[in-house]
């Protein structure tokens, strides 16, 4: 693997990192299974592109993009609470329902954004740092850009969940009837953690639009396997229920997911190529959920053998 | 004070499984009173908790307490004036949180949770302070996850949790069952000082006739959603257990026929007093 596919397999992992951090919040803060992101994350996509390609400012572009996010994500929650839709399911037609959404509002299924200004621009003042490391230009110019955005989103999330409000939020999700019994209104924290997730998506593919320079109405699929593999390889790695350590592991694993999935695909002999990216992805998700449950019988054999 | 009048709920209404859970029950709680109730299964005894809790709503009837008509008020809502221990040690705290993380979120039971950092020095101060009253040494444990601990220690800390914030009432919802007859007594133990010290009101529902006699100072009997009978005071001091089955039957006027009404007993004793036969141990 060269240079320039490393520094784009971390670019795309810092992309992701948001969408893990946002799956992170679903599934596991609020034990919500959302599948939505599928569609809010081309959602963001669309929404930052058809902004800034209409010569829109890319950090309002961007912030319409978080806020159409955190709509869908209310659609969901709004499907699963007042009307008792599985949320699967609920997640499901949204996502269905934002693929025809985001049609509309590209206005063709593909849009280019070369040569369009777009929120990177905000951290030209980091140029001259690229250029003293001599590594290429833009490309690193880029992933110093997400780093910042990452961490800065990172550190609010942990942040928010150690408050009161976020402990509240991580009660509904832990134990819901303990939650209302301590005085916490479940439902406002679900639909609030769902839209935070899917505006985190939102921004995820907002950034996706502006860094790989094009959006299309494609590029959600397979989104929340994606997001959940970073985060279950983040936690094998880190093995810890710390929230700050396992916002860390989100970020981390969605880079190193990256980084494997960049190594597979540039191994010849494995024979595979870009388009079994999702293949792969849900291979490694179900092995991750497999593996708990089969190494049990496995370890109490061996302990069986050993006495 | 607590006061129920006329409540009545009913659960799958229009259905063949509709069931009358209670029916126009009154009782009044003046402030300060431990009460027991006991019942046999299905009397009506958690549809009560769950009542004044607010997580069933009566279809008739009022729900005043403290002179504000709560009826309509949500669970969450009425948690700043009622606290719950409930009987599974696993559905009063939060396993996947840790013991200070549980106990920061029941001392913001009853306000607005904002921004603020959830823990702070001087809460785990406070929360290590409390802790240490149990004796269990758990407030060396502090970022422990809940579900490292036992079923008994999990009931206590749930009890300590309740009592953090000004709530007045607290509702016991079977909180020992679950638990073996040591760690019960302790657990027990815990609740009388805790009812006691911080002058609370109390329903502590039962299944043991025993327990209900021995703690709190006013017994109530359930008995297909209405009270059958409600005794305080000397009158409750001279009972025991056999006399509370024979003012069960005399409220009821019929056959004692329900194996659950004789916990509290031995088996043996159980089937002795079916056969008509003087319990003796």
């Amino acid at each position: 693997m060269n240079l320039i596919s490393l520094i784009g397999a971390v670019e795309i992992g810092l992309v992701f990192a948001l969408v893990a951090l946002g799956v992170y919040i679903s599934f596991r803060v609020l034990d919500f299974p959302d599948l939505t992101v599928d569609g809010s994350f081309p959602l963001g996509a669309a929404v930052a592109a058809a902004m800034i390609s209409g010569g829109i400012n890319p950090i309002t572009g961007t912030l319409a993009a978080i806020v159409a996010g955190c709509l869908a994500g209310i659609v969901t929650a709004w499907l699963n609470i007042r009307f008792g839709i599985l949320h699967l399911l609920a997640g499901i037609l949204t996502m269905t329902a934002l693929f025809s959404v985001n049609l509309r509002i590209m206005g063709r299924p593909n849009i280019p954004l070369m040569n369009q200004p777009t929120v990177i621009d905000l951290f030209a003042w980091l140029r001259p740092l690229v250029e003293a490391s001599g590594l290429p230009g833009r490309p690193t110019l880029k992933v110093l850009a997400l780093l910042i955005i990452v961490s800065v989103v990172g550190a609010l999330l942990a942040r928010f969940l150690t408050s009161e409000f976020g402990l509240a939020m991580r009660a509904t999700g832990a134990n819901p009837r303990m939650a209302q019994a301590q005085g916490i209104p479940t439902e406002m924290h679900t639909y609030i953690g769902v839209a935070m997730a899917n505006g985190l998506v939102a921004l995820a593919g907002a950034l996706f639009a502006q860094t790989a320079g094009f959006a299309d109405v494609t590029v959600g699929t397979g989104t929340a396997i994606a997001g959940l593999a970073a985060v279950i390889l983040g936690e094998t790695i880190f093995r810890t229920r710390s929230i700050v350590i396992g916002i860390f592991s989100c970020v981390f694993g969605a880079i190193a997911y990256r980084i494997a999935i960049a190594l597979a695909l540039n191994t010849g002999w494995l024979g595979l190529q870009s388009s079994d990216l999702n293949l792969v992805t849900a291979v490694l998700v179900a092995m991750a959920l497999i593996l708990p449950k089969v190494a049990n019988p496995m370890r109490s054999l061996l302990k069986r053998s050993a006495t | 004070m607590i006061s129920l009048s006329d409540v009545h709920v009913t659960f799958g209404r229009g259905t063949p499984l509709e069931h009358r859970a209670l029916r126009g029950l009154d009782l009044t709680i003046p402030e300060g009173e431990f009460v027991t109730v006991i019942g046999s299964n299905g009397a009506g005894k958690s549809t009560l908790l769950n009542v004044l809790s607010g997580t069933a709503r009566p279809e008739r009837g009022s729900i005043i307490v403290d002179g504000t008509d709560v009826t309509r008020w949500s669970a969450p809502k009425r948690a700043k004036l009622i606290a719950r221990v409930f009987q599974d040690p696993m559905a009063g705290t939060c396993e996947r949180l840790s013991i200070e993380e549980n106990m920061a979120l029941a001392f913001s039971r009853g306000s607005v949770r904002r921004f603020g950092r959830a823990l702070d020095a001087s809460r785990r101060a406070l929360f290590r302070e409390k802790l240490s009253m149990l004796g269990l040494g758990l407030e060396n444990r502090l970022s422990d996850s809940m579900g490292l601990l036992s079923g008994g220690q999990r009931q206590a800390v749930s009890l300590l949790m309740s009592t953090l914030t000004g709530m007045k009432i607290l509702l016991l919802d079977e909180h020992t069952a679950a638990l073996d007859p040591r760690t019960a007594a302790f657990v027990l133990d815990l609740t009388r000082r805790i009812v006691e010290e911080q002058k609370l009101t109390a329903l502590m529902v039962t299944h043991s006739m025993r327990d209900a006699l021995d703690h709190g100072t006013r017994t109530v009997m359930l008995h297909e959603g209405t009270i059958v009978f409600d005794i305080a005071g000397d009158q409750r001091k001279s009972l025991d257990v056999p006399d509370m089955l024979n003012l069960f039957r005399q409220a009821r006027g019929d056959e004692l026929s329900d194996d659950n009404l004789l916990l509290g007993m031995g088996a043996k004793q159980a089937a002795a007093v079916r056969a008509g036969k003087t319990a003796s141990s």
